[in-house]
């Protein structure tokens, strides 16, 4: 079945093609369907009792802001499969891309709608480990595994931090439910290990996001392919980390720490990356620092820590996931079409491309925040916002007027310098406007961010409200519209334009500096560069020392660390000297001295003969404890196993070689005395605690009634513990095939 | 009896231990043999000794009390098995790389690792 | 080893402890014994008339493959274990068809199920896996020294 559907799209894509944009698009309907009741206050679960006995829940929770992103990954991720199901049409690889991109999906929305810490990390991580698979899609290249690596690093690095934090957070709250620890209050905000928990889940949530200093991942991952690129790094993955951020905004928000913190750090990334985004002449390499930008937009709205600055944060968060994606997707079209996406090799293909360049005007206009888009009113509110902030106001509208200033410019650059100017070129000589596949997407995408700015009352209700009382906990604190009055806002929005037009016109100037100064610039890459040195380094020291192929110092060792192991379990733990009933009789005496004699003999041995029969009588002595202590099947395993050593040690005896005197080594003595006595002293302690026998009971009642045997060893083997068993003799078939794969290696098969 | 066992395990591990360490293919096995039943008798000691009262339920009767301990009886009879199985694997190789290589010495065979010289 | 006396003291006893291995593992769910040592003792037989009489009469004695005889004894484990899955849905449950209760709780007949399935593919697979690197270390032993090595 499966290879059957592999060979239909190698053939040919056919409609099999159109199957996961399809199931995309049927789901984004089922998710529509909880707008209404969402939008009225109430938040659907799912719980299933995944690990009970450690409170580990599979548990989802539809809430405002779960609601809106479910909506994005499953609308954008309808028109993204649609998009590769026709931008690699002709590629073998369609089906690998879609599988992986549908479970990049299934990955974001569980994290999306978890309300399970340990929910919220499996799936984070699942959305890590397909971002490195798409990432690397073109893995016949250098440079793709490289970017794919180095994400991979970065984000499962935070990661980790973000098990750590969320754990902490779990134990602090006593549930690891989010939603009841967000109904916690200050409970996390007065712990004593606040510091620690912010400090973890904020790497978790920069890494992701791609704040400073670990933003440089996300530009080096546009080796992916143009769809992967729409929906992790425009609408998707990267929104996971400020997700975070607003999913845990109640319990965490507030403080100094968080405000000083998500302030500083979304300002300077937001402003760093969009001044670097006027550099790039690559139009994807712009969109992915200006994408950059956006995040950190979000991260310092958060950070302040006010009701209007999250309802900005939301909003943008909507208008920054209908024109990136879109933009993304046009870039794919101008590629595909034109074959560059280069712009000093593309100009003036607004004639040969007429609907490309109207959907990236579109797009533009509402990245640009021009009247009357959906990204205008998203910076209304932004102005709106840091006009009531109360924590550095100043800052903060400098920061985004800046920040909005060169986002316009770098709107105009992507609208204008592919379509006008010069006279047509581009490398295709006919460049033309792409299939349907291709624009049906970005074109739903634009026409959405205008009409949301025309009408805004509908999504302000329905979607950005139960947001803003998510994360918030307040109503929507202000009212989008198109027309204020005059307005701080309007004030501010229009000098935006200004300052953007200003910077746009001069823009070859600016360029023309940051290529001047880009080396000398400080980057943080180096840092991940020359960690990663000293990692290698330290690793080839390291295994040059532990392995250095001598199987003494292997064996030394390891035994050295069972003994230290051992040594330090017991002086943590507490000694009860054991009570003994029996009193040593003769017998035990008698087998003592057998195996303490036959274990010497071994010892000081010079010839095979004489180690093998001392180690007969090791065995016998052994089996005889078996014997005079109850175990008698134990003890005829015992006996017939060591007949059976014994008869293979003589046949193999003809070609073994000599035993070889064992020479006296003082280190080796020492460790193992060491390792000797731990043994015996741990045994004495582990006889000296209460035996807990309910199991022997059970198995003793239920032996004969039950399970009809008499012999309860027997019963136990073979009926209650059968599953061990079947598995032993498992490994005595295997221990067979490999022994007789060892000696018959290199050989014909005899006879 | 228990502290005799418990001296006796320590015995075999010291003992095979140093014999591991040794070097040399034969006496590795030897040790090999003697850790695996140590840890036999250390499992059949943690469960307590009963002196002669084998966990067998006498016939028409439904159970019985103030026998030994069945269950780690259970697990070492397969842990003997196992290590039967482990100890001839172990020989066959032993075997093997004595014929192929022609040492015993284990620091001397470098056949999957060439270039690997002890350092030393 | 070709003493004349091994030779005919294994041919007159390896049928006993074959008998034997089968009694104790047939008497193993009751009295001391069972697939584990029934199968250690099979395997005993054959390697004393493998010691006395040569790999070939031991490998003729024992018909089969011995890995085919590990096989198949894991495949009785297996067998035994889904035979519990079909009849009561838990996999290795005890099914006992030959064994009736009575209205007093006691029960009578024959102790042939699923349980003895399983117990006969342990003996099968230590048999078995034994006698395969058994035989196999004979015969590269063997070949070994025609080849003159040592």
């Amino acid at each position: 079945m499966e290879a059957a559907v592999i060979q239909t799209v190698t053939r040919d894509a056919g409609l099999w093609r159109f199957i996961p944009a399809t199931i995309a698009a049927l789901v984004t309907i089922w998710f529509a369907g909880f707008i209404g009741p969402v939008s009225e206050g109430h938040a659907p679960e799912y719980i299933y009792q995944w690990a009970p006995t450690i409170g580990v829940q599979l548990a989802f929770r539809l809430d405002g802001l779960s609601l809106a992103f479910a909506l994005l990954i499953c609308g954008i991720g309808a028109m993204v499969l649609l998009y590769a199901a026709t931008y690699f049409r002709s590629d073998r690889r369609l089906l690998s891309l879609q599988l992986t991109l549908v479970v990049f999906a299934i990955s974001m929305l569980g994290l999306t709608t978890a309300d399970d810490i340990v929910t919220l990390f499996i799936f984070w991580e699942g959305t890590t480990i397909t971002s490195w698979l798409l990432v690397g899609f073109d893995h016949e290249k250098e440079t793709s595994r490289a970017a794919a690596l180095q994400a991979l690093l970065v984000t499962g690095f935070g990661g980790l931090a973000l098990l750590a934090g969320l754990l902490i957070m779990g134990e602090v709250a006593n549930t690891y439910r989010i939603s009841e620890m967000n109904a916690l209050g200050d409970v996390f905000r007065d712990s004593p290990l606040y510091v620690a928990i912010f400090i973890l889940v904020m790497l978790g949530c920069f890494t992701k996001s791609a704040q400073w200093p670990f933003h440089f991942w996300l530009p080096g991952a546009m080796a992916a392919p143009t769809p992967v690129s729409a929906y992790l790094h425009s609408a998707t993955m990267v929104k996971a980390g400020v997700y975070l951020i607003a999913r845990l905004y109640p319990s965490l928000s507030g403080t100094e720490l968080w405000m000083w913190t998500l302030v500083p750090v979304g300002a300077f990334t937001m402003v760093l990356t969009s001044v670097w985004a006027m550099r790039q002449t690559d139009l994807k390499l712009m969109l992915a620092f200006t994408t950059v930008m956006g995040l950190s937009m979000i991260t310092m709205l958060l950070g302040t820590s006010n009701e209007i600055a999250v309802a900005a944060a939301m909003t943008f968060i909507l208008i920054h996931a209908f024109y990136k994606a879109a933009l993304f997707l046009s870039v794919g079209m101008i590629e595909k079409g034109s074959g560059s996406r280069d712009y000093p090799n593309i100009a003036g293909l607004a004639r040969a491309m007429p609907l490309t360049a109207t959907v990236v005007m579109l797009a533009a206009l509402s990245m640009a925040g021009m009247i009357p888009t959906f990204g205008f009113l998203g910076k209304e509110v932004i102005y709106e916002s840091t006009g009531h902030l109360h924590f550095a106001p100043v800052a903060v509208t400098v920061a985004a007027f800046a920040a909005n200033a060169l986002m316009f410019a770098c709107a105009c650059m992507i609208a204008f310098r592919p379509f006008f100017f010069r006279a047509q070129m581009a490398p295709k000589d006919r460049p033309a406007d792409p299939g349907w596949g291709l624009w049906l997407g970005p074109v739903i995408l634009a026409v959405l961010g205008i009409a949301f700015g025309v009408f805004p009352g509908w999504l302000e209700h329905h979607i950005i409200a139960p947001m803003v009382l998510a994360v918030a906990g307040v109503e929507m604190p202000v009212h989008l519209a198109l027309w204020h009055g005059i307005t701080r806002p309007l004030i501010l929005s229009l000098a935006t334009f200004a300052l953007g037009a200003l910077l746009y016109l001069g823009l070859d100037r600016i360029r023309e500096t940051l290529f001047r100064i880009e080396d000398d610039v400080p980057r943080t890459e180096a840092w991940y560069d020359a960690f990663l040195r000293a990692t290698s380094i330290s690793a080839r020291r390291a295994s040059l020392y532990l392995q250095d192929g001598n199987m003494t110092s292997y064996l030394r060792r390891t035994f050295f660390a069972l003994a230290a192991v051992i040594w330090v379990a017991l002086f943590r733990g507490t000694m009860t000297w054991p009570q003994f009933s029996l009193s040593p009789e003769l017998i035990d005496w008698t087998i003592f001295a057998i195996i303490t004699a036959s274990l010497v003999v071994i010892l000081r041995a010079r010839s095979r003969l004489t180690a093998i029969t001392a180690l007969g009588g090791v065995g016998a002595g052994i089996a005889t404890i078996f014997v005079v202590y109850g175990a008698v099947d134990v003890a005829m395993t015992q006996l017939f196993v060591e007949i059976l050593v014994v008869i293979f040690l003589a046949i193999a005896m003809v070609h073994l070689p000599r035993y070889g005197h064992v020479p006296f080594v003082r280190l080796n003595a020492l460790i193992a005395v060491i390792l000797g006595v731990g043994v015996t002293t741990t045994m004495l302690m582990v006889l000296g605690t209460d035996l807990d026998l309910s199991l022997t009971e059970f198995f003793e009642a239920n032996s004969a009634p039950v399970a009809l045997g008499r012999n309860i060893v027997n019963v136990i083997l073979v009926d209650f513990r059968g599953f061990d068993t079947m598995g032993e003799t498992a490994v005595i078939l295997f221990a067979a095939v490999a022994a007789y794969a060892a000696l018959k290696a290199g050989r014909g098969v005899s006879k | 009896m228990e502290i005799m066992l418990a001296v006796l395990a320590g015995f075999l591990v010291s003992a095979g231990a140093y014999l591991m360490m040794s070097g040399k293919t034969l006496p590795y096995l030897f040790g090999l043999t003697m850790i695996s039943n140590a840890a036999n008798i250390i499992i059949f000691c943690a469960g307590r000794l009963t002196f002669g009262a084998p966990p067998l339920i006498p016939e028409g009767e439904k159970y019985i009390e103030g026998a030994a301990n069945a269950l780690p009886q259970a697990l070492v009879l397969t842990a003997i098995v196992i290590g039967f199985g482990l100890l001839v694997f172990a020989l066959t190789l032993a075997y093997r790389s004595w014929f192929v290589l022609g040492t015993v010495e284990m620091d001397d065979m470098h056949e999957s690792e060439p270039g690997t010289e002890v350092i030393s | 080893m070709n003493s004349l006396i091994l030779s005919t003291a294994a041919r007159l006893v390896m049928p006993l402890i074959l008998v034997l291995a089968v009694f104790v593992f047939y008497r193993g769910h009751n009295e001391p014994g069972g697939g584990f040592i029934g199968g250690l003792l099979a395997a005993t037989a054959f390697a004393l008339l493998e010691m006395a009489q040569g790999v070939e009469t031991a490998r003729r004695a024992l018909r089969f493959r011995p890995q085919s005889i590990a096989a198949v004894g894991l495949g009785c484990t297996l067998i035994g274990g889904l035979w519990g899955a079909l009849a009561y849905g838990y996999f290795l449950k005890g099914v006992w068809p030959l064994i009736t209760k009575h209205a007093d709780g006691s029960k009578s007949g024959l102790p042939f199920g699923s349980i003895f399935l399983f117990d006969f593919g342990v003996f099968l697979v230590v048999l078995g896996g034994v006698c395969c690197i058994l035989f196999a270390l004979e015969d590269v032993v063997q070949s070994d020294s025609e080849a003159g090595g040592d």
